[in-house]
C-alpha cells in the first residue's frame, strides 16, 4: 500500500458512517412520498421546487456535519481544507447513491403493494422528468451538495452566515407566498408581488437571486450585530430588561392590532386558526409549563367550552335551545368549564407523572365518546353535533363566523387575557406554589403547600383558557361535532409548547406560528398546504430534533434553560467568579 | 404544663421492619433537644412521622395538646412544625429568594383574584412576603443576600444550601423546628459557626428545636438534653455528660465487648 499525503488521510469510518445514515435518510423521505407530494410548492419557479428541496438538503446537512470538527478552546488542529472537502463529497456522494439504487430498483421491481410511493410517479420526480436519465446521476448531485455543505465549514463564518440566511430568506419567502399574495393587495403592492412571482406560484429566478444576494449581504456587512444585540438584551439587569420587553411586547401588540387590517381573508383565517390553537397553548402552558402537571387530555376543556357555547346558542340544539347571545354564554362556558376541571383534577391530581399523563389521556376520550355517545345523543346530537350556531353579537359589531378578521381580533383579545393571567400568576403565590411543585412536590408538601388546591388551580385555569378557544371556535366554524375534539389535538397543543419553550410565553407564540401556521393545525391547512398529511410526520421529527437538540424549546424562559444547563451556568459563574467560592470538599463525602 | 411535642407510644413498621417501636418522647417549649443513634436507628423516620410524611402504624403525637395524626404534611407545616432535610431538598431551580418567599405560602392567604386584580392587599402582602424572606436570609449574614438573591439554588455551595434550607424552615414561622443532621458535610469552622447560630434561632426567634445531628461536639453545645435511639426504641435520655457514659449508648455505638458487629 503506497502511502497518501498525510492531508489526503480520511476518516472513513466516518465517511462510510453519515454517508449511509444520508443514504437511507433520502430513502426515507423519497418512499413517505415527500418529493412527489411536495413537487408542487415551487420554491424557484421552474428549477426549484419543495420537493427537490426535501431531498437535496440532506446530503448537504450530512455533508456538513460529516466534515465539521468538534475545535475546543485552547487547543490547536490544522486549518480545515482539502481533506475535509473530500470528506463531504464522499459522504453526499454515498447518500446519492441510495437514490441510484431506489432509482433502479424502481424500474427492475414491483413492491408497490407495501411502498405505495414505489411508483414510476416517484421514479419520474427522481429523473427530474427525463424519460432515460442515468439513475447515478444521484451519486454527482448527492456528492456535489456535500461538497457544498462541506465547503460551509471551510470558509469564513461570516460568509457563511451570509449564504444561510440568504437561502432561509429565499426559502421563506417563497413559502409565505400566498400570504404575502394575500396581503399585497391590502397595501397596494401587487405589483411587487408580480415582480418576483410567477403566475403559477413560485419565485422567479432573478428575484431569488437578487433577493438572497442582499440579505446575505447585509447579513455579512452587519457581522452578528442582531446578536450581539441579542445577548445585550439578556445581559440587561432587571428593571432594564423589564423596560425593553415593554417596549417590545407594545410594538408586538400594535402589529397585531393594525396589521389584520391591511390583511386579506386568507392570511386573517390563518391568524384565526393560529389565534385558537395558542390560546389552548398558553392554557396549556400555565398546566404543564408552570406546574408541571403533564395533562395530555386538554382538549377535553376545548371541547366544553365549545358545546356550551353551541347548546346555549344555537336556535337548533335538539334538547335545550335558549338561544342566548355569545356573550352571555360565555359566563356559563366559564362556570362549566371550572367545575369540569375540578371534576377531572380532583381524582387526576393524587397521581404524579407518568399515571398522570395516562389518566389525563382517558379522561381527554371520554369526554369526547360521551357527546358521541347514543345516550346523550337527545342533549348533544351525537355524532351529527349541534349546527346553526349563530355569530357573534358584540353590541357594537357583529362578528359572523366567516367574518375572518373579526373572529381574529377576538382571538387576540382573549389571548391577550390569556398572556395577562400567565404572567401574572407566574409571579404571584399560586404561582411559586406551582413552581414548588414541579421543582419537588414532597418537598413543598412538607413547606405548608397545600399541593391538591394549588395543582387543582392550575387545572381549573388552564380548563377556563381552554374553554375560551372552544368558544370561539364553535362561533366561527358555526358547528360542533365530536369527532373535532380528537386525542390529536391535546398533543399538538402539547407539542406547540414544548417546540416553543416550556414555561415561556413568548416560546408559545413561536411555536404556535411556526407548527400551526406554517404547518398547520390537525385539521386547519396552514401556508404549506402540501404537507397535508405529511403534517404529522414533519411534526414528530421536529419533535424528536428538539429534544435532542434544544429541549428548552425555540424561545426557552430563563428558568429552564438554566435547568437543562445546570452545569454551564455553574461553569459560567466560576468563570464570572461569581460563584460560591467556600465549596467544602469535604462535604461529598460525609453524607450518610 | 403540657409539652409542646409530646409523643406517646410511637411505632412505625415498614413491612416486616419496625423503625420505631414504642418511642415515647416530649419537647417543652423553648429546649433544645438532641436526638442521637447510630446509623438506621430510626431518627429521620422520627422526622418523617412527626411531619406526616410517614404514617404511624400505632401511637398517638400530640403538639400543643392536639393530636398531629392523619394530617396531611402542609396542615402539619401550617400549625407550626417545620423541618429540613439530611439529604439537603431545596428547589434548586428556584431562585434563592423565591425559596424563601414560597415557605411562607401557609402563612399568606392571597388567591388567583388578588394576582389578576392586582389588589391593594395583594401588592401588600407581596412586599411583606418579600421583607420577611429578606430579613431571615440576612440572619446569616452577608452570604444569601445581595446579588445571591437572585441566583438559583443549585448554584450555591454545599454548606450554604443547608444555611438556606433552615432559612426556608424559618419562613414558615414555626414554633417547633426539626433539623436533621444541619451541620453534615460541613468543615469545622462552618459546624462552628452554625453552632452558635442554632443557639441564637432559639433566644432570637423563640424557636424550640429538635436536632439529629452526629457530630458529637455540636450536640454537647447546643442541646439541653439528648435522646439516643437505637433499633427504634429511646434507650438513653438526660444532658450531654449523662448520655455520654452511660454503657447502653456506649454499648449501642461501639457494640459489646466480647463480639463485635456493626
Amino acid at each position: 500500500m503506497t502511502a497518501l499525503p498525510s492531508s489526503l488521510l480520511l476518516d472513513w469510518k466516518r465517511i462510510v458512517r453519515w454517508g449511509s445514515i444520508c443514504a437511507v435518510a433520502l430513502l426515507f423521505v423519497s418512499l413517505v412520498g415527500m418529493p412527489i407530494k411536495l413537487d408542487p410548492k415551487s420554491i424557484i419557479s421552474p428549477l426549484l421546487s419543495l420537493g427537490y428541496v426535501s431531498l437535496f438538503w440532506l446530503p448537504l446537512i450530512f455533508g456538513y456535519v460529516a466534515s465539521s470538527r468538534v475545535v475546543l478552546e485552547g487547543v490547536e488542529t490544522s486549518k480545515p481544507g482539502l481533506p475535509d472537502l473530500l470528506t463531504g463529497v464522499l459522504t453526499g456522494a454515498i447518500g446519492g447513491a441510495g437514490l441510484t439504487l431506489l432509482m433502479l430498483g424502481i424500474e427492475n421491481f414491483d413492491i408497490r403493494d407495501p411502498l405505495i410511493n414505489w411508483s414510476p410517479q416517484l421514479l419520474e420526480v427522481l429523473a427530474f422528468g427525463a424519460r432515460d436519465l442515468n439513475p447515478a446521476v444521484w451519486i454527482g448531485i448527492g456528492g456535489a451538495l456535500g461538497l457544498f455543505g462541506a465547503a460551509l465549514n471551510v470558509i469564513p463564518e461570516s460568509l457563511r452566515r451570509g449564504i444561510s440566511y440568504g437561502f432561509f430568506t429565499v426559502l421563506a419567502v417563497a413559502i409565505f407566498e400566498p400570504a404575502l399574495d394575500d396581503m399585497s393587495e391590502g397595501f397596494r403592492l401587487e405589483w411587487l408581488i408580480e415582480l418576483i412571482f410567477q403566475k403559477r406560484g413560485g419565485l422567479k429566478l432573478w428575484p431569488a437571486i437578487i433577493l438572497a444576494s442582499l440579505i446575505g449581504m447585509i447579513s455579512i456587512i452587519s457581522k452578528g450585530k442582531v446578536k450581539k444585540a441579542v445577548a445585550q438584551y439578556r445581559e440587561q439587569e432587571a428593571p432594564k430588561k423589564k423596560q425593553t420587553s415593554y417596549v417590545l411586547f407594545g410594538v408586538i401588540a400594535a402589529l397585531g392590532i393594525v396589521l389584520p387590517i391591511f390583511m386579506g381573508t386568507y392570511v386573517n383565517s390563518l391568524l384565526a386558526n393560529v389565534g385558537i390553537f395558542l390560546l389552548l397553548a398558553l392554557g396549556l402552558n400555565i398546566v404543564v409549563g408552570l406546574a408541571g402537571i403533564l395533562d395530555l387530555g386538554y382538549v377535553a376543556f376545548f371541547a366544553v367550552g365549545a358545546y356550551t357555547t353551541a347548546v346555549l346558542t344555537s336556535e337548533i340544539s335538539p334538547f335545550f335551545a335558549p338561544g342566548m347571545t355569545w356573550v352571555l354564554s360565555l359566563v356559563f362556558v366559564v362556570i362549566l368549564a371550572a367545575l369540569t376541571g375540578l371534576i377531572i383534577g380532583a381524582p387526576v391530581i393524587r397521581m404524579r407523572g407518568d399515571y398522570l399523563a395516562i389518566v389525563t389521556l382517558g379522561f381527554g376520550e371520554i369526554i369526547r365518546l360521551l357527546f358521541l355517545s347514543d345516550f346523550l345523543k337527545p342533549y348533544f346530537g351525537g355524532a351529527q353535533g349541534i349546527l346553526g350556531i349563530p355569530g357573534i353579537d358584540l353590541g357594537v359589531v357583529y362578528i359572523s363566523g366567516t367574518d375572518t378578521r373579526g373572529i381574529f381580533y377576538l382571538v387576540l383579545f382573549f389571548c391577550a387575557i390569556a398572556v395577562y393571567v400567565s404572567w401574572r400568576l407566574q409571579a404571584s403565590r399560586l404561582g411559586r406554589s406551582w413552581m414548588a411543585i414541579r421543582e419537588d412536590e414532597q418537598v413543598a408538601e412538607a413547606m405548608g403547600i397545600n399541593t391538591v388546591n394549588s395543582k387543582l388551580m392550575a387545572f381549573v385555569v388552564g380548563a377556563v383558557l381552554a374553554s375560551f378557544a372552544g368558544a370561539i371556535m364553535a362561533a366561527r366554524v358555526g358547528s360542533v361535532f365530536p369527532n373535532s375534539f380528537m386525542i390529536l389535538i391535546s398533543i399538538v397543543i402539547l407539542v406547540v409548547v414544548i417546540v416553543g419553550g416550556m414555561g415561556s410565553i413568548p416560546g408559545v407564540f413561536v411555536g404556535a406560528f411556526v407548527l400551526i401556521g406554517i404547518l398547520g393545525g390537525p385539521k386547519q391547512p396552514g401556508l404549506l398546504q402540501e404537507f397535508g398529511s405529511l403534517k404529522l410526520l414533519v411534526y414528530g421529527m421536529l419533535l424528536v430534533y428538539m429534544m435532542l437538540q434544544r429541549p428548552e424549546g425555540l424561545v426557552p424562559s430563563a428558568r429552564r434553560t438554566q435547568e437543562l444547563h445546570q452545569e454551564e451556568f455553574l461553569q459560567d459563574s466560576w468563570l464570572k467568579g461569581t460563584d460560591d467560592e467556600e465549596q467544602s470538599v469535604e462535604g461529598e463525602e460525609a453524607q450518610v | 404544663m403540657s409539652h409542646l411535642l409530646e409523643i406517646k407510644d410511637l411505632q412505625v413498621t415498614f413491612g416486616g421492619l419496625d423503625a420505631l417501636s414504642g418511642l415515647n418522647f416530649h419537647v417543652d417549649e423553648g429546649e433544645i433537644v438532641s436526638v442521637i443513634g447510630p446509623n438506621g436507628a430510626g431518627k429521620t423516620t422520627f422526622f418523617n412521622t412527626i411531619t406526616g410524611l410517614v404514617e404511624p402504624t400505632g401511637g398517638d403525637i400530640l403538639f400543643q395538646g392536639d393530636s398531629v395524626l392523619g394530617l396531611e404534611p402542609n396542615e402539619v407545616t401550617s400549625l407550626g412544625i417545620a423541618r429540613t432535610f439530611q439529604n439537603v431538598r431545596l428547589f434548586p431551580n428556584m431562585t434563592i429568594l423565591e425559596n424563601v418567599m414560597v415557605a411562607q405560602h401557609c402563612r399568606t392567604s392571597q388567591n388567583v383574584f388578588g394576582a389578576l386584580f392586582q389588589t391593594k392587599a395583594f401588592k401588600k402582602e407581596e412586599e411583606e412576603i418579600r421583607q420577611r424572606a429578606e430579613e431571615i436570609l440576612s440572619f446569616f449574614g452577608s452570604r444569601l443576600v445581595g446579588y445571591r438573591l437572585d441566583q438559583a439554588a443549585f448554584m450555591l455551595s454545599y454548606a450554604n444550601r443547608r444555611r438556606l434550607e433552615i432559612a426556608r424552615a424559618m419562613a414558615t414561622q414555626p414554633r417547633l423546628m426539626l433539623l436533621d443532621e444541619p451541620v453534615a458535610g460541613m468543615n469545622p469552622s462552618e459546624t462552628a459557626e452554625l453552632t452558635e447560630l442554632i443557639g441564637r434561632l432559639r433566644s432570637e426567634w423563640g424557636f424550640t428545636i429538635v436536632i439529629i445531628e452526629h457530630d458529637m461536639a455540636v450536640v454537647k453545645n447546643v442541646s439541653d438534653r439528648v435522646v439516643v435511639l437505637d433499633h427504634g426504641v429511646p434507650i438513653a435520655s438526660g444532658s450531654y455528660e449523662e448520655v455520654s457514659t452511660d454503657p447502653d449508648v456506649i454499648e449501642a455505638y461501639l457494640g459489646r465487648p466480647v463480639e463485635s458487629h456493626s
